[in-house]
Parts: C-alpha cells; structure tokens; sequence
C-alpha cells in the first residue's frame, strides 16, 4: 500500500475541488447592519484600554529594576526592619544632610 | 472610525455610478463614507467566502468568518498603509481569520476515520487494488480528503491548504501568514509529516 500515492492523490481532489464563490442575498448589508449595531468605544473606554496595555509592560520594568538593584546591591544598605524603613523614609525631609 | 450612512448626495439624490479604485473606496471610508465600505465588501465578498469555504463545513459558518473579515477590515483600515494592493491586505487578514477559527474549532479530530461512507469505503478499496482507477469517484476522494484536513492541527492544515492545495509559493504564505519564510519551510515539513501520520491511521483502522 503505497501512503504517499494515497496522499498525492486525496491532494489532487483536493485541488479539484475548487470552492464556491457564491454569496447569500444582501451580505453586504447584514455586515454595514452589524457595524451600524456596534457600540462605539468613548474616551474613557479608550483610555481605559490604553491604562490596561500599559500595566504589563510597567510592571515589567519594574521587576527588571528590582532585579537590577538587587544584583548590583543597591539594596544593601537599606534598613533591616520594615518599620524602620517606612520611619527612615518619613523622616527624611526632616533630617539634615549631615545627620 | 465614525460610522454614518451617506447613501445619497447632498440633495438626496444617488450619484452617477463610476467604478472607482481600491485606494479612492479606502479614503472614502477612512473619511466615513458607508457607501463605499459596501462597494468594497461587494467587491471581494465572494473571493473572502471562497476561501472560508476551505476551512469551514457548514455555511453558517462561511457566514461568520465572512462577517468578522469585513468588519476586522472596517476596524483596522486606519493600519493600512497603501504599500500593498488592498487585496492582499484583505487576504492577509482572511488568511488570520480563518486560521483563528480553526485554533478555536479543533473538532472532529479525534476518530474521523471512524464512520466512513460506502463510497469512500468503495473508494479506498478500489485504491488498494487498482491505484490507477481510483480517481474515477473524485466525489469520494474529495470527502475523504475533508476528513483527513479536519484530522490536522490548525497549522499544518492552514499549511497544507496553502501549500498544497491552492499551490501557493513560500514567499507568498509568509506574507500571508506573517510568518517567516524559514518558519514557513519548517511548518511545512512537520504538516506533510502530520498528514502522513493520519494517513497511517487509515491503515490501522484497516481501510486500506
């Protein structure tokens, strides 16, 4: 039994059959019906679209920033607890430069 | 884009009917004349539903990969660009179309060997014993190839529609596809290994 004849030939009906080109009555108007029946998108909804695509890409750069600082251990030097950190930070406006 | 019907002229009356090129119809609609939408769908409606018809059965389904082409082509004709005929444009975006309707309509590919007809049983039967001869019932042969495309993943058949049988070159199912041509090559020999795979399945199932 010979596959690759089997195949050829199951192709060449294939190819014979070529595929009608008829079209339903009116087509064109059910698709300028559809698009008619399509709400347009506002200026919210766009720029809600435009908040949700960026969200990705940001968060991202986030993690390449962290990564970042954490192997070139910029991140040594920060404070051991998280309440002295959030302390540190809150205070800083406060303490002088050369404290 | 706006949509907005302007059939008629300023003083209501239709306009003298002048055949107007592809790129004349895409700026009447960029600037949201309807009317020329639908002289564009009227124009390429039936090559679109040709091609459908290669990978959907049923008509309703012809219907809505139609339907969803010309409305991806009323949505995204701002991103065209005018390098290219309208044409192929279109067709690229048929092509997409019709290879995302495949991706979410992997069915019937489990056993489709399973209830073969008398006369693609006849059909195969004649095959194994008179090779040759066995093109006399195309009609037979037609439906077992539908069978053994819907058997494919939605790649290799997308493949072997445009490789094999529409004939299409590399280059050109690359640019159809968005494919590279190298991806192509690779996707091609995979799909023609996929197919010979099924094939084998007819053999197991004792058919041939």
């Amino acid at each position: 039994m010979n596959l690759a004849k089997l195949q050829e030939m199951l192709l060449a009906a294939a190819r014979a059959d070529r595929p009608s080109e008829h079209v339903p009555y009116a087509f064109e108007k059910r698709i300028l019906a559809r698009l008619a029946a399509a709400p347009q998108p506002d200026a919210w909804t766009v720029w809600a679209r435009l908040l949700w695509r960026a969200a990705t890409p940001c968060l991202g750069f986030t993690a390449v920033l962290v990564g970042m600082a954490f192997f070139t251990g910029a991140l040594q030097g920060t404070p051991v607890s998280l309440g002295e950190g959030l302390e540190t930070t809150v205070y800083a406006v406060l303490t002088e430069p050369g404290e | 884009m706006a949509f907005r019907f302007c059939d008629t002229g300023p003083n209501g009356i239709l306009p003298p009917f002048v055949e107007r090129t592809d790129q004349e119809l895409v700026a009447a609609v960029r600037r949201g004349d309807t009317a020329s939408f639908e002289e564009l769908v009227r124009k390429y409606q039936p090559r679109v539903f040709a091609s459908a018809r290669r990978y959907a059965r049923r008509e309703s389904e012809v219907e809505d990969i139609v339907q969803e082409v010309f409305i991806k082509v009323f949505q995204k004709l701002d991103s065209f660009r005018g390098d290219a005929p309208f044409e192929h444009w279109l067709m690229r975006l048929t092509v997409r179309t019709c290879y995302d309707f495949l991706r979410q309509h992997q069915r019937n590919r489990e056993h489709p060997f399973s209830d073969l007809s008398e006369p693609e049983r006849d059909w195969l039967e004649r095959f194994v014993t008179e090779p040759d001869h066995a093109t006399e019932n195309a009609e037979a042969a037609k439906a077992l190839v539908k069978r053994l495309l819907d058997m494919l993943s939605p790649k290799a058949r997308l493949i072997i529609t445009l490789l094999e049988i529409e004939e299409r070159s590399v280059k050109e199912i690359a640019a159809l596809t968005g494919w590279s041509v190298p991806l192509v090559k690779v996707r091609a020999f995979r799909a023609r290994a996929e197919m010979r795979k099924c094939l084998q399945q007819l053999k197991l199932e004792q058919y041939v």
